[in-house]
């Protein structure tokens, strides 16, 4: 997987970012029938959802629809209590070593970038392939200088995250995830805690590595996003998936009314 | 046509404008002003008086105190006795080696610019305390072995201070983790250790460590009475360092957590690579103050026959040859102590100013 994934950066991801070229017919993540609760109250209600490999996937949906919950079960920050959730043929169960399986194929992004501040930006991009991958220290510094460069921030390594703009920390954050080399990339509202003026830098980050061939699940409300870079738009209310189309049918032409009513309200 | 800038107005700069600004400004400052004055130099004189100008600072008995000023002849003459406790003369070059490498461990902490000042320090928390343990004591390698019960004064100070310290934050450390844990029979283990030790006043620590702990001892096992105390000063001391520690890890976002996790480090990791960095940074004037409190609290060993400093002062100014030199031993020994104190304080702030990164998360 670092190989091609590399290999795909240098080429495909400058010349034509959202033009889409690897895809494999391997299902990388696969969830069925998946419930949740918080005590008694019904979060998520039977999801299922087959991911293939390099498939961009953009989930939208109210506030309180469950959206945010449903990544994050598919790293296993929350559990579920019914139904299979399977990522890169590991199953999520109570196993440690499992959940640990995972979560080292697995990035993460969240809303508030959750940067650890009291190490520098490089110090953050290296900790988890030193302790984690075992990277050898020299390594890992290089791959995170090469990540830091990707999300234009090289010159800012040595400075601590309190220094940075919430633009510049999001893109540290998705670097910091991408040192990893994970398979998949998940992603929870990254620009919504983000002025205006800085959604920008973060989306464009973001399409870049939707152009190299990385795997992402998105929960966002960038509505622009999806169009250009989904291959495949979810819509969730109240715990369920309501609608699951590609972009174009999603927006033209939504089947559910609920669907309707909620791109009326943010379009 | 921009005017050139001029100098602010000469009464709001320099001394003359402070001193306007802070001491002067309304009527009821020019009273207190005044009052304050009155009150440092009716003081201040006789303070200098019996500290410096009518002391008697040589001499040979307490014949040559002249009985105005301070008699620091006193401490003088009696300052082996303050430092070493019974240790043998002979012997004390042992203990000076101790002091020596502690100084040595623990100066450059105060200069920003000492070459590897972390390695010394590392040292002071490593290899300095097992030097000590081998040193001191003797029955080693040749060394003459000296009773625990002859060791006093400071140097008996410092070290149930610096066992104490030393022990007790690792042990709090991982108590405040097992009070945070999932695991009921780990956090209830933890909860019942911290709250009864911490109930406890450390009088009765050391009385039930050195009078009833050897009751309930089966015949043959046998503690010394300083390692008894310094047991006891440690299990106490962890129970406060527990709940110190305890409010830093509260303090910490459960996104730090998530993040952490998120990145695949397990919770050994996670808790040293990312929250404890953290959650102590945050606590270190908790855990400085319990330091020192601790220091302070060593002097309550006295009431279980151990001679540190203050007990060894103690002991000496009720000497018949030397009458009225109780000031002077109480102040010297308030002297030692805030030396130490002090020194602590500065280094936590020290501390506390270059691990701040400037960002709460």
């Amino acid at each position: 997987m670092t190989e091609h994934n590399t290999a795909q950066n240098s080429e495909g991801a400058r010349t034509a970012p959202v033009e889409f070229t690897k895809r494999t017919d391997k299902t990388i993540i696969k969830v069925a029938d998946m419930h949740k609760w918080y005590g008694t109250f019904h979060v998520l209600k039977g999801l299922n959802l087959d991911v293939k490999e390099g498939e961009r996937i953009v989930i939208c949906g109210p506030s309180g629809s469950g959206k945010s919950t449903f990544i994050r079960c598919i790293n296993r920050l929350e559990e579920h209590q019914r139904g299979q959730i399977i990522v890169d043929n590991v199953e999520l169960t109570n196993d440690v070593k499992q959940i640990d399986t995972v979560r080292k194929e697995v990035g993460m992004v969240f809303q508030h970038f959750n940067l650890f501040p009291h190490l520098t930006v490089l110090e953050n991009c290296c900790l988890a392939p030193l302790w984690v991958r075992k990277v050898p220290k020299r390594e890992a510094i290089a791959t995170a200088m090469e990540y830091l460069d990707r999300v234009k921030i090289p010159e800012q390594a040595d400075k601590y995250p309190g220094q940075l703009s919430g633009g510049q920390q999001q893109r540290v954050a998705i670097a910091r995830a991408l040192c990893m080399k994970p398979k998949i990339m998940l992603f929870d509202e990254p620009t919504s805690a983000l002025d205006p003026e800085m959604i920008k830098e973060v989306l464009d980050v973001m399409i870049e590595l939707a152009g190299s061939g990385m795997t992402m699940i998105c929960v966002t409300h960038e509505m622009g996003f999806a169009k250009t870079v989904a291959d495949r738009v979810i819509f969730m209310d109240q715990g369920e998936i309501v609608e699951l189309a590609p972009p174009e049918e999603f927006f033209s032409n939504p089947k559910e009314a609920r669907t309707r009513q909620f791109l009326n309200q943010i379009l | 046509m921009s005017l050139p800038s001029e100098l602010p107005p000469r009464q709001d700069i320099g001394v003359i404008g402070w001193v306007r600004k802070n001491l002067f400004s309304t009527w009821y400052n020019i009273v207190l002003t005044l009052v304050a004055v009155y009150l440092v130099i009716t003081s201040a004189g006789p303070l200098l008086n019996w500290v410096i100008l009518e002391a008697t600072f040589t001499g040979e008995s307490a014949t040559d105190c002249s009985g105005e000023g301070a008699c620091w002849l006193f401490i003088g003459q009696r300052l082996n006795f303050f430092i070493y406790g019974f240790y043998p003369d002979a012997l004390q070059w042992r203990v000076d080696i101790m002091f020596g490498l502690l100084a040595v461990a623990f100066m450059p902490q105060f200069i920003e610019r000492f070459p590897r000042r972390k390695w010394f320090g590392i040292f002071g928390l490593t290899g300095l305390p097992l030097i000590g343990y081998i040193l001191i004591p003797g029955g080693w390698f040749g060394l003459e072995e000296v009773q625990s019960s002859r060791w006093g004064g400071l140097m008996l100070t410092l070290i149930l201070a610096y066992v104490g310290i030393l022990a007790a934050l690792p042990i709090g450390i991982i108590l405040a983790l097992g009070r945070r844990s999932d695991m009921p029979i780990i956090r209830g283990m933890c909860v019942v250790f911290i709250e009864v030790w911490r109930a406890v006043p450390l009088i009765t620590v050391l009385f039930m460590a050195s009078v009833m702990l050897p009751l309930f001892l089966p015949d043959g096992v046998n503690f010394e009475k300083l390692m008894r105390a310094l047991i006891g000063i440690t299990l106490w001391q962890s129970a406060y360092m527990a709940e110190v520690v305890r409010g830093g890890l509260q303090a910490i976002p459960k996104g730090q957590y998530e993040a952490a996790s998120a990145l695949g480090l397990g919770y050994w990791r996670k808790t040293g690579l990312v929250v404890l960095p953290q959650a102590l940074t945050l606590v270190i004037p908790g855990i400085v103050n319990t330091f020192i409190s601790l220091f302070k609290d060593t002097t309550l060993v006295l009431i279980i026959g151990l001679f540190d400093i203050l007990g060894a002062v103690q002991s000496t100014i009720t000497d018949p040859a030397w009458r009225n030199v109780t000031t002077e031993g109480y102040v010297f020994v308030a002297f030692c102590f805030w030396i130490f104190c002090f020194g602590m304080s500065r280094y936590s702030q020290n501390l506390e100013r270059k691990l701040d990164t400037g960002h709460k998360s």
